[in-house]
């Protein structure tokens, strides 16, 4: 157990990729280290937890990446999908950075493999963690461990005492020691956002927020983050904006991770409570299209859809958690959903009387769509018309916010008058928002964790020395 | 709808599992489990041997307990694949002895013990029992090689028989076609993945056992055992050659090659027992099936009390103690042959074959066919 009265070089507070790889580096920079992880054990990592894979420039194939992904390639897909809201100094950092980090990861006992099954799509861009996110984590834990990097569990920082944007010390509070005030050279917050923190939720989307699915662990509660903004550290990213996909209403209010989610959209229809459609549900390739239908779906009438297929469809996807609801007529599917069946019956029929022929392929935009409907459905356009009819009811699962905390290349925190911090570094989810102002791209926000982990555990620890 | 309740619970972790994937680089179960969407009672019996209870995918799955989703692989497995020791049992009346099978091999190796020492009292004087006998055809004063041979052949004959019947039972659960075109292949690929112990390995780091802490130490005193084993089986081989086709008896030297063949798989059948015993016993009660504790430690302690009795009667062969030595022996390997097809033997027959059916499966998806 460790000797919380003595003053540690660097204190990182969060227990996530960011989190251990800022440990890890400061560690191995000579600092004495001390992590205080919010979650217990079992949930310690935050979203990290449910995460598959990191994106990282290459130049060349490896052993279990397909072809080179350039630091050009990289940056052009970051600007597309951040619609230019990303920091280009900060992100071209990063996506240099990213290359050594495929390496350095791996002297941190993580393991690579091949990209999953049906995920051939990122074979060449993103390497993934042999045994998922928690395995990753198991690694990066046990290498600190070893290191002589102090962690405590359920360690809950209720207050930081900053001042002039100097941190000097945290207050700790504990399920059975209690309080205690933890003094540190140097802070690195990796604490991620407030997805799980539903009142915060609720400042800007109101009660909607109430039916929204969290897909990580409610320890992501967002309160570090809450402390520095209000202690004068300089914002970054659109406060009302998190990513939200489509999943199964049937799954938990936390932590049910990525098997609850959907991805039958463009197999079929999407309905509301209404039994009416409300978007294209063919528009663009999946990837693409995934992360919209969350924030699609939270726009509806209590926040509830239902994915409608049809029986020649069933096993064109992955297999799901949850099966789908099942009903031999469309009237008896919508009694099952508590739709009104004529409702659906009339939308459906409407549907499959727009539908032109085509040929169906659905790696591509075919040329199966709808006509003289609003909305149309511009690609993968079938008929439902082969019994069982099935459905997936979903509602948003939020996965993660934008909202960060301002830093600079060394991951320094920036304060609102716009100086440097003196001390206090961020990495992660809480500081993803200069790099992702928007949009998502998968396995992007592990590299800007264990990027910015990585240099702010080094340079926090630079700053202790001196 | 399953057989069992286990299997239920099975089918459950898979359709959890088989949404998340992230498992898959882990070991052979995963990605058999991928070539599936839905399972039958045969798919989850032959999920459930080809696991290796590693224990990986529990330490790194997102879902394990406390987690409302309950994911226990090992676990789970564990029990299924016990259950289906019972179920491919021959004869069916002796699929009872794996409900208590403890009790039941220890029950059978001191009846074993028993017969040969009452029996070698009885029809021997006190002076041959405990006589010093020494040079070739010592052994068979005690007890005629012929009569030897004839009973313990019968016996090992009597398990490969049993043994052959369970794995029939289980290719025919499985869905394998039963007169199958031999499949070279398959069957050296398995021999490879069994012989090393690939699935063993967590995905490379080891398995886990009473932490989080990767350690290959179970893979090892396994290697030991097995190889140990099959080295006496050597050993007892090439001294059955000896006696028929070249008309040399035992005991022979101690740099014969039965013996140097038999002290080697001696000595790996003490120190890998002892180890698998140790790790048992540390091991984290989450990942296992407690209910077939006894199960697990009877056969371990029966090959080590094997060992140990033959080692014994190595170095006392040319004392007093010979002939005890040598009922106790007899008596011990005897119980070992009869209860083979009753007991924890029987994992290494189920997980080899479950290995062949993979390794037919992974080269059927390469080539984009499926089985017949």
């Amino acid at each position: 157990m460790a000797d919380l009265n003595q003053k540690f070089d660097v204190l990182v507070i969060g227990g996530g990729n960011a989190a251990l790889c800022a440990a890890i580096s400061a560690r191995r920079a000579g600092a004495s280290v001390l992590v205080l992880e919010g979650a217990p054990k079992f949930y310690r990592g935050g979203n990290t937890r449910h995460t598959r894979n990191m994106r990282c420039a290459h130049d060349a194939a490896t052993d279990i990446l397909t072809g080179p992904y350039t630091e050009e390639e990289f940056w052009d897909d970051l600007l597309r999908l951040t619609g230019g809201q990303t920091d280009e100094e900060l992100a071209k950092f990063m996506i240099r950075e990213s290359k050594d980090i495929l390496n350095w990861i791996v002297e941190q006992g993580v393991r690579w493999q091949p990209s999953l099954g049906g995920t051939l799509s990122l074979g060449r861009t993103n390497s993934f963690f042999l045994g998922g996110g928690r395995a990753m984590l198991n690694a990066l834990y046990l290498t600190a461990e070893k290191l002589g990097v102090e962690i405590v569990y359920d360690a809950e920082v209720i207050d930081l005492e900053i001042e002039h944007g100097m941190f000097l010390s945290a207050r700790l509070k504990q399920p059975i020691d209690g309080t205690s005030e933890i003094r540190a050279s140097a802070l690195v917050a990796a604490a991620g956002g407030f997805e799980a923190n539903i009142e915060w939720l609720k400042e800007y989307w109101g009660e909607a927020a109430n039916n929204f699915l969290i897909r990580g662990t409610p320890y992501n509660r967002g309160s570090i983050l809450k402390m520095l903004l209000d202690k004068g550290v300089q914002d970054i990213g659109d406060p009302t904006q998190c990513h939200a996909v489509a999943i199964d209403a049937r799954a938990p209010k936390f932590d049910g991770g990525i098997i609850t989610r959907h991805d039958s959209v463009v197999f079929g229809i999407v309905v509301n409570k209404h039994a009416q459609r409300f978007y294209d549900e063919g528009e663009d390739i999946w990837p693409k299209r995934y992360a919209i239908w969350g924030r699609l779906v939270a726009a509806q009438p209590d926040q509830i859809a239902y994915i409608i297929f049809d029986n020649s469809v069933r096993n064109s996807f992955m297999p799901t958690l949850f099966p789908p609801i099942e009903g031999g007529s469309i009237a008896e599917l919508a009694a099952k959903l508590e739709l009104d069946p004529a409702s659906l019956e009339k939308t459906i029929a409407e549907f499959n009387a727009a539908v032109k022929p085509g040929t169906f392929d659905h790696t591509i935009l075919d040329d199966c769509r709808t006509e003289g409907i609003t909305p149309p459905k511009t690609h993968w356009a079938r008929r439902i018309e082969t019994p069982p009819y099935l459905a997936y009811p979903v509602r948003p699962g939020i996965t993660f916010t934008y909202l960060g905390t301002r830093v600079n290349r060394q991951a320094r925190m920036v304060m609102k008058d716009g100086k440097p911090s003196a001390n206090m570094f961020a990495a992660g989810e809480i500081m993803a928002g200069n790099v992702l102002g928007k949009g998502y791209a998968a396995g992007i926000g592990m590299t800007i964790g264990s990027v910015f982990g990585r240099v702010a555990g080094r340079e926090a620890a630079k700053n202790a020395r001196n | 709808m399953h057989g069992t309740k286990i299997l239920e619970e099975a089918d459950r972790l898979m359709t959890v599992c088989n949404s998340c994937r992230y498992c898959e680089g882990l070991c052979a179960v995963f990605p058999a489990m991928e070539m599936r969407r839905a399972f039958s009672d045969g798919d989850l019996n032959y999920l459930a041997n080809l696991c290796h209870a590693c224990g990986a995918c529990y330490t790194d799955c997102q879902f394990s307990p406390p987690h409302e989703f309950n994911v226990n692989v090992p676990r789970t497995l564990a029990v299924a694949r016990a259950e289906s020791y019972a179920a491919y049992a021959w004869p069916r009346a002796f699929a009872g002895t794996f409900a208590r099978n403890g009790l039941v091999i220890s029950l059978v190796a001191a009846l074993s013990v028993a017969v040969f020492i009452f029996g070698f009292a009885a029809l021997h004087d006190r002076e041959v029992l405990f006589g010093i006998h020494t040079g070739p055809g010592a052994f068979y004063k005690l007890m005629p090689h012929n009569a030897m041979a004839a009973l313990f052949g019968a016996a090992f004959l009597y398990a490969i028989m049993a043994l052959a019947m369970g794995v029939r039972a289980f290719w025919r659960d499985i869905g394998e076609p039963i007169g199958m075109k031999t499949d070279a292949r398959a069957l050296l690929q398995a021999i490879r993945d069994a012989g090393e112990l690939r699935y063993l390995d967590g995905g490379g780091v080891g398995c886990f056992n009473e932490d989080d802490r990767p350690t290959d130490r179970r893979r090892l005193y396994h290697h030991l055992t097995f190889y140990g084993f099959a080295l006496c089986f050597a050993s007892t081989c090439v001294a059955t050659l000896y006696h028929y086709l070249l008309a040399r008896e035992a005991p022979y030297a101690w740099w014969d090659l039965p013996v140097v063949l038999g002290t080697l798989g001696g000595t790996g059948l003490l120190i890998g027992p002892i180890g698998l015993l140790a790790e048992r016993w540390k091991r984290d009660s989450i990942l296992v099936d407690e209910a077939r504790y006894g199960m697990d430690v009877a056969f371990i302690a029966m090959l080590f009390l094997t060992s140990l009795t033959g080692m014994a009667l190595l170095i006392l062969r040319e004392t007093a103690a010979m002939g005890p030595l040598l009922a106790l022996h007899l008596g011990v390997v005897f119980s070992l042959f009869v209860t083979m097809p009753y007991g924890k033997f029987v994992h290494g027959i189920y997980r080899f074959a479950a290995l062949v059916r993979y390794a037919r499966e992974r080269k059927a998806m390469a080539q984009g066919t499926t089985l017949e």
